[in-house]
């Protein structure tokens, strides 16, 4: 470990007679594991400070110490941990269930899990007040009604007659919101309060938070995304390995940051800004800037002519996923698909795998039919065609080393091994070629991190050689320095190969960052489509508009 | 977020390596043992016992155990522990090979329905759900009542009786499987169906399975002495456990180690191929994430 830098903390504590919470010094361990090392900071009333830091930093588990949830096993020590000066630190688990919703809220990232799925969620939302003995029945009911208007959820005199499963993703956290504010606690500590959300759903959420906060709340924010903190926090504590590296007004942390990891994540985020720049300090390529390949504007590598599908759900009512989408993917090009969720960005691009059959239209390769061919027909062509997925160890077979994964890949391509110490070899080459070494071979994919795992996802897609790359949201599990890792990774291979990569993300500053063209699709249409530049600088569509107005910002362009 | 969630957080880059191997718990060594014993006793049941199984002393008839007779001896005067020795092989057997027929029938009826689909898996799994809806043993009953009472019957009867679970189980396996994604990123890289089938289908659905079998040998051996006990399983003569349990009964009131030993060998040996099975259970469930 480390030794922290104090310097920073010590300076963000100035005015410490109004502080709402004040921790010092704060030290959780696991058995011998210390995974929250002596942190401190003080929060006022009406603001909000943000703890940001990768997995494993810890800021979960401050997080849930500060309700008193750290869980059995866990040691924790302070010098101080005060809530509006009255010690948490010795607190029974009688007296954090009065403190709990009342004095503390606490939103939780999934709302699906976190809202119990038999109860109305009226009955959800006015948890609290049940709890707290606050009102009577027909009160409570009247106070659950008002809270998710206040939340913003439309129809609420319907919404708490319903069960959780029947709202859609931002509806239920924005209940879980309005549940932890039932009782106006003035500490609300929300643990990625915002990450499963779509960008129009997160800009609501945080819009919702900072209202709250205009009342005198406080807030506790812990996010990885600095972004989503750059929109609400006042003060950002950057977390690692369990310490506080750099801690700060936010503006300051955000825009003039004065520690390396700091420096090294912000640098990390892609955006309209990283275009043709590295993401990640080092790697293989020395410049800075990108020298892109030149596209070659021939005949298109990969074509989608009109593709529909329709899907009959569990009520035979017929469901279009995707409607009328075209587009063409040329040589040492990469095509962002953009879209929130359930727009078809990943159904379409299961048909341009031709893993699924389209209802209507067609995918050519190479301008030969591809999705019409018959199984047995398209097989030999299956080669041209990679795929890396979102989550590469449920791609993998669980058996499997790294080394027979990339073996058995290397066997499909043009180019089958004819012995078995060639296929060792490649299989070396191609863990070398994404930056992992031949130690890795016999490593099974479950003891790998997730970046290396997403390593041996594209080794494997490499294996064939294929000229196009079907990405479904490849970097959206990753931590944001690995995720810079990963890009970085595929730019560098396109510029190296000259593969085309169709790449299917959620994220607008992944798809800005990687994308020669954009196609942003909405409820199975293709809404806008045109150079990255056009759709990110002159979007005509509202849609596109609107997703670009939502997505929080580092920095203002 | 849990200890050890945090502790593999925490590194991020774990090494490649494999981590020791724990010490197993005691109650498996001694289930390792007692089926180790077994296991000898059905391939080389001199070097437990020497004497004959079915030599007969009738000056010796119904002694209780002694250093001599450790298990007594029967109404023949045979000694009982070598019978039980002796009885192994019939009884590990039957275990054994019911639980092989019952998997074969089973894998061909699971992979055929959760593959073919459509009419064909709703045929096989109405059949499976009939079948499954009678007691095992009454199934077994069914097919020793056709081909009367012999060895052979009881592994096919007690086979057949346990199939359709495994049946079910294996076509759950193989819907379950076949929606992993690795069985998508074999066949995007141009693998044959049936190469998929075979590398990566087949055995991540049997993974789970092969504890069960164990189980299931536990399962079978008591089934098929419970058959024997009824009469049905292999004749008296025979020393299958069954069989012993059979002969004993005239003579519980007076001999009880006729009865109680054999009946306990058998709970033992049942006992501990469950706990193994269990062992295996929880050993590949935690490889398989």
């Amino acid at each position: 470990m480390t030794t922290v830098e104090h310097r920073a903390v010590d300076q963000a504590a100035p005015q410490l007679d109004t502080a709402l919470l004040r921790v010092e010094n704060l030290r959780v361990s696991f058995g011998a594991n210390e995974v929250v090392a002596g942190i401190s900071f003080t929060a006022q009333p009406g603001q909000c400070i943000a703890i940001v830091g990768e997995s494993g930093s810890g800021k979960s588990v401050t997080a849930r110490t500060l309700v008193g949830l750290t869980g059995p096993g866990a040691r924790v020590t302070a010098d101080r941990v005060d809530l509006a000066g009255a010690d948490l630190l010795h607190t029974s688990e009688r007296a954090w269930r009065g403190l709990r919703g009342r004095q503390i809220g606490f939103v939780l990232q999934d709302a699906l899990v976190s809202l119990d799925q038999l109860r109305r969620d009226g009955d959800e939302v006015a948890e609290p007040l049940r709890l707290h003995r606050w009102g009577n029945r027909t009160q409570r009911a009247a106070k659950a009604v008002e809270l998710l208007t206040s939340v913003g959820v439309p129809e609420p005199e319907v919404r708490v007659q319903q069960r959780p499963y029947e709202l859609s993703g931002g509806l239920r956290q924005r209940a879980l919101i309005a549940s932890a504010i039932a009782l106006d606690p003035p500490l609300l500590i929300a643990d990625e309060p915002t990450t499963a959300l779509d960008v129009t759903v997160q800009a609501q959420v945080l819009d919702l938070l900072a209202a709250s906060k205009a009342r005198g709340t406080s807030i506790i924010l812990i996010s990885h995304d600095l972004s989503v903190v750059a929109r609400l926090a006042d003060e950002v504590a950057v977390m690692r390995d369990g310490h506080i590296v750099e801690h700060g007004p936010a503006a300051q942390v955000l825009h003039d940051p004065q520690h390396d990891y700091t420096r090294m994540l912000l640098a990390a985020v892609p955006s309209e800004h990283t275009r043709d720049s590295r993401l990640s300090a080092g790697g293989p390529s020395t410049s800075d800037r990108r020298v892109r390949r030149p596209v070659d504007r021939g005949r298109p590598v990969l074509e989608a002519r009109h593709l529909t599908k329709v899907f009959c759900g569990p009520d035979k009512v017929d469901r279009t996923v995707v409607d009328d989408v075209s587009f063409e993917l040329f040589g040492g090009e990469t095509l962002g698909i953009v879209g929130e969720s359930g727009s078809g960005k990943t159904t379409t691009a299961r048909i341009a795998l031709a893993i699924l059959a389209a209802t209507a239209g067609e995918v050519l390769l190479r301008g030969e039919p591809w999705s019409a061919l018959s199984t047995d027909r398209r097989r030999p062509l299956r080669k041209q065609v990679g795929v890396v997925y979102q989550d590469p160890l449920s791609s993998f077979d669980p058996r499997w080393s790294a080394g027979r994964i990339l073996i058995d890949a290397l066997s499909t391509g043009g180019r089958p091994p004819s012995s078995r110490a060639e296929a060792r070899d490649r299989a070396v080459r191609l863990l070398e070629q994404v930056g992992l070494t031949a130690t890795h071979l016999d490593a099974s994919p479950l003891r790998l991190s997730g970046g290396q795992r997403q390593r041996v996802a594209i080794a494997r897609a490499l294996a064939p050689e294929p000229s196009v790359i079907v990405c479904d949201e490849p970097v959206s599990a990753l931590d944001v320095s690995i995720q810079a890792q990963v890009l970085d990774l595929l730019t560098d291979l396109q510029d190296d190969l000259g593969v085309s990569y169709l790449f299917i993300s959620h994220d607008l500053g992944v798809i800005h960052h990687v994308s020669d063209r954009i196609l942003v699709m909405k409820d199975g249409r293709v809404v806008e489509h045109g150079t990255a530049t056009e759709v990110f600088e002159r979007p005509r569509h509202p849609y596109t508009q609107e997703l670009l107005t939502a997505v929080p910002r580092l920095r203002s362009a | 977020m849990s200890a050890s969630s945090v502790a593999t957080a925490v590194a991020p880059a774990v090494a490649p390596g494999r981590t020791l191997p724990r010490l197993p718990a005691p109650g498996t060594v001694l289930s390792a043992l007692v089926v180790a014993f077994v296991v000898i006793a059905a391939v080389a049941p001199g070097l437990l016992a020497d004497g004959s199984p079915t030599a007969i002393d009738l000056h010796a008839t119904l002694q209780a155990p002694s250093w001599a007779h450790p298990f007594g001896t029967d109404d023949a005067g045979r000694d009982l522990f070598t019978r039980v020795v002796h009885g192994a092989r019939q009884s590990l057997g039957i275990g054994l090979g019911a639980t092989v027929l019952a998997f074969v029938i089973a894998i061909g009826l699971g992979f055929t329905a959760a593959l073919a689909g459509g009419a064909v898996d709703a045929v096989i799994t109405r059949v499976l759900e009939v079948a499954f809806a009678f007691p095992a043993l009454l199934l077994a009953l069914l097919v020793i009542a056709v081909r009367g009472p012999s060895l052979a019957t009881s592994i096919v009867a007690v086979g057949i009786g346990s199939a359709p679970g495994y049946a079910r189980m294996i076509r759950g396996q193989v819907l379950a499987v076949r929606q992993a994604g690795f069985i998508e990123a074999a066949a995007a890289l141009g693998h044959h169906r049936f190469t998929v089938i075979r590398r990566h289908l087949f055995p991540n659905a049997m993974r789970p399975l092969v504890a069960v079998a164990t189980l299931g040998v536990g399962q079978s051996i008591v089934w098929s002495s419970s058959l024997s006990f009824l009469g049905l399983g292999v004749a008296p003569p025979s020393s299958e456990w069954g069989a012993l349990l059979d002969a004993g009964r005239l003579h519980i009131t007076t001999s009880w180690w006729l009865e109680i030993l054999p009946g306990v060998v058998i709970v033992l040996v049942a006992i501990a191929v469950t706990s193994l099975g269990r062992t295996l259970q929880h050993r590949l469930g935690g490889a398989a994430r």
